[in-house]
């Protein structure tokens, strides 16, 4: 039997349109064989984990630019947390100041991507940290 | 439009690609004496070279490159058509480029307090960063705006903050720049009410609006409202622009976001132009003069790495824009040929790894625009791939500026670069794939067809998808990225906490108890019952503002009769 492939929802939460980074991700992890739905602009958290329960998703990525993450990040993750979906592994890649990563991370986000990220080491800790199916 | 004003009818000067080369007998000599035997001892590093955009980019350049190159018709004087040298005949030898940091963070006082302190380290203008909530049309106090407020720029929710922001900043003296799209018209009122209650002439008074809702759709994606009632809105303010504040400059037509998308620098350029021959029609119908509005047009560019791809970028800019004011809207305004534009270094360009390297970046990046002819420039600080600039950061990125028009001698003279084999050669290259992509988009029925079809938006989304490939594979280097890698210690930042938005909340309510809400709620549906109509909107706007209604119920009682825009995501 095949495997089945990994889900990725990709989602560009709070006001900022800047979506470069979202596009180029989601089409690099498509092109690395996983199943990407990017969920457009200006999502909140209640969007995206609604999203990604109705997708069905093993990871959710978040890009964010603006400085809102510290606000956004914790809302989605209580929002997962209240859903069930504590097993659903989330990224976040964008501008994120070092100082912000610990809490970041205790919130429960898995991984952290800073500027200049290579998509290949993004496809390799999803690989890595994404059960198999 | 009729057939005879489309681009495609253009006497095409420049050379293509595919013309021909006929390397003179000497140089053919050279191939085969001298650099034959080289190359078979030495080959080179690479086998094709390109451009940061992929263009490629030969050996050598000489007259075989040009040949049908004409000095008088194709570079001609600084100063005349087709302004390949520049603007003014005198260029930076009269007057320098207008040193014009972007500035904007946290509260309308904490920017006051940042713009009086470059204004005294001797920054020529200003020019106003907004934060998110204030640049979709929302107040510090709407539940969207939660952990935004004032983040990347200035919170402006109300002409109170507005006041606040230029509070001892003489309008009258000072040129603004205001980065603001969707509500572009909405704050420019507010604008223009602080500059009356400085008693400052409208007539007199100097700056630049974004306003470009074309990009935003294209790559920014701040919108607000659909297309129509958009550019409806850009035209209003053009129209109320000429008859009210003639020194303005009602919109900066703006390829920068377009590259920090990802486009390549012909899509850069291409994409841009044809927006601002958008405006012109959408103006044109409305029944303005072109002669008499398109001198308020100004553009915004982007400087990005590629030294003489971004100065061949400038030249051709302003070669097709003339081209296009004379040929296809057979302007007699020699105002309307220039085109005059503001740079900013490429943000896109900056690492967060080894960040004084972007000191260096963008030193070079500005240099590129100063030989390219800017008007006026920006550079950006070494911190902004981490956050927003400390004052230190922002007085490196002004003393950058300040070393080359003061330092470098690059300033003594006009179009230093001009005659350049090379740099005429890429010129005409970079105006001829332009040149295409009008042709293109002309085609499709004009810029608003082309975006509602995604089709600008796609070019770059493939753009930026081909570079960071090239990224990935190390086909092309970021130092300090994918090469060059060392650790060094993080920076000092600028940190904007939450505080802001607890003091902008506060503000908000305080106005909204303190002014006559009978008085805002007419002046609002006096707004409302306009926008159904065809009325200019600008004098009810300005109405709206006086009554200290809020940037939020403005955009929201257009938004009663405008609808909003939603796009169709493309990967």
């Amino acid at each position: 039997m095949p495997e089945k492939k990994i889900r990725v929802l990709i989602a560009k939460p709070g006001l900022d349109g800047h979506d470069r980074g979202a596009k180029v991700i989601a089409r690099a992890l498509r092109d690395a064989g996983m199943e990407v739905i990017y969920t457009g602009l200006r999502q909140t958290p209640e969007m995206i984990a609604s999203a990604a329960i109705q997708e069905d998703v093993d990871v959710i990525g978040l890009s964010i630019l603006s400085g809102a993450h510290n606000t956004i990040c914790p809302q989605l993750m209580t929002m997962l947390h209240d859903k069930g979906m504590d097993d659903v592994t989330v990224l976040v890649g964008g501008i994120i100041p070092e100082a912000d990563i610990p809490a970041l991370k205790k919130s429960g986000i898995s991984g952290i991507f800073l500027p200049g990220t290579s998509t290949q080491d993004i496809i390799d800790f999803i690989h890595k940290n994404v059960p198999h199916h | 439009m009729s057939e005879s004003s489309k681009g495609t009818t253009q006497t095409v000067t420049a050379e293509t690609s595919a013309t021909p080369r006929n390397p003179s007998p000497k140089e053919q000599a050279w191939e085969k004496n001298t650099l034959q035997p080289t190359l078979k001892k030495n080959p080179e590093r690479q086998t094709e070279f390109t451009t940061i955009s992929g263009h490629p980019i030969r050996r050598l350049y000489t007259q075989a490159d040009l040949p049908n190159w004409d000095a008088e018709r194709d570079l001609g004087l600084p100063g005349e058509p087709p302004y390949t040298r520049g603007i003014h005949p005198s260029m930076h030898r009269t007057r320098l480029w207008t040193m014009r940091q972007f500035a904007g963070f946290g509260t309308a006082e904490d920017t006051n307090q940042r713009f009086r302190y470059l204004l005294a380290q001797g920054q020529t203008g200003l020019s106003t960063a907004f934060d998110l909530p204030t640049l979709m049309g929302y107040d510090s106090d709407h539940p969207l705006s939660e952990g935004e407020v004032g983040k990347c720029g200035v919170a402006i929710s109300s002409l109170a903050d507005m006041e606040v922001l230029f509070d001892q900043i003489p309008l009258a003296n000072v040129t603004t720049s205001m980065t603001i799209n969707s509500p572009a018209a909405v704050v420019w009122a507010m604008y223009l009410a602080v500059a009356e209650k400085q008693g400052a002439d409208w007539k007199k008074i100097s700056g630049t609006l974004q306003n470009d809702i074309l990009k935003e759709y294209i790559a920014q994606k701040e919108y607000i409202y659909p297309p129509d009632p958009s550019m409806r809105l850009v035209i209003d303010t053009f129209e109320f622009g000429v008859k009210n504040t003639p020194k303005f400059n009602t919109i900066s037509i703006s390829g920068y976001h377009i590259r920090e998308a990802g486009s390549t620098a012909i899509q850069e350029l291409a994409f841009t132009l044809r927006d601002g021959l958008e405006y012109v029609e959408w103006g044109m119908r409305r029944g303005l003069d072109v002669d008499e509005f398109v001198p308020q047009l100004s553009f915004f560019f982007n400087a990005h790495s590629d030294f003489f791809e971004e100065i061949a970028k400038y030249r051709a800019a302003r070669r097709i824009w003339h081209k296009a004011m004379v040929e296809r809207y057979k302007s007699k305004n020699p105002r309307t040929w220039a085109l005059r534009f503001h740079t900013q270094t490429a943000g896109c360009s900056l690492t967060a790894q080894q960040p004084y390297n972007n000191v260096v970046r963008t030193a070079i990046q500005a240099l590129a625009a100063v030989l390219g002819g800017t008007q006026s420039l920006h550079t950006n600080s070494l911190d902004e791939a981490w956050a927003l600039p400390t004052e230190f950061a922002a007085t490196i990125a002004l003393r950058t500026q300040q070393i080359i028009a003061h330092e470098t001698g690059v300033t003594n003279t006009v179009d230093p670069l001009g005659g350049s084999y090379f740099l005429e050669t890429l010129t005409n290259e970079v105006e001829h794939g332009a040149w295409e992509y009008i042709d293109r988009i002309d085609a499709m029925g004009g810029m608003v067809a082309a975006i509602e079809r995604s089709y600008p938006q796609r070019e770059i989304a493939e753009a930026s998808y081909r570079y960071q490939m090239e990224l990935d594979k190390k086909e092309k280097i970021m130092v300090g990225v994918n090469d060059f890698v060392s650790q060094e210690k993080p920076l000092d930042i600028l940190q904007i906490d939450e505080t802001v938005a607890h003091r902008q909340a506060e503000r908000l309510s305080k106005l909204r108890a303190d002014r006559s809400q009978a008085e805002v709620d007419r002046r609002l549906g006096a707004l409302r019952k306009a926008a159904q109509g065809k009325d200019n909107l600008m004098p009810f706007l300005y109405d709206a503002v006086k009554s200290y209604a809020t940037l939020g119920e403005i955009c929201d009682a257009m938004k009663d009769v405008f609808g909003i825009y939603e796009e169709v995501a493309i990967t």
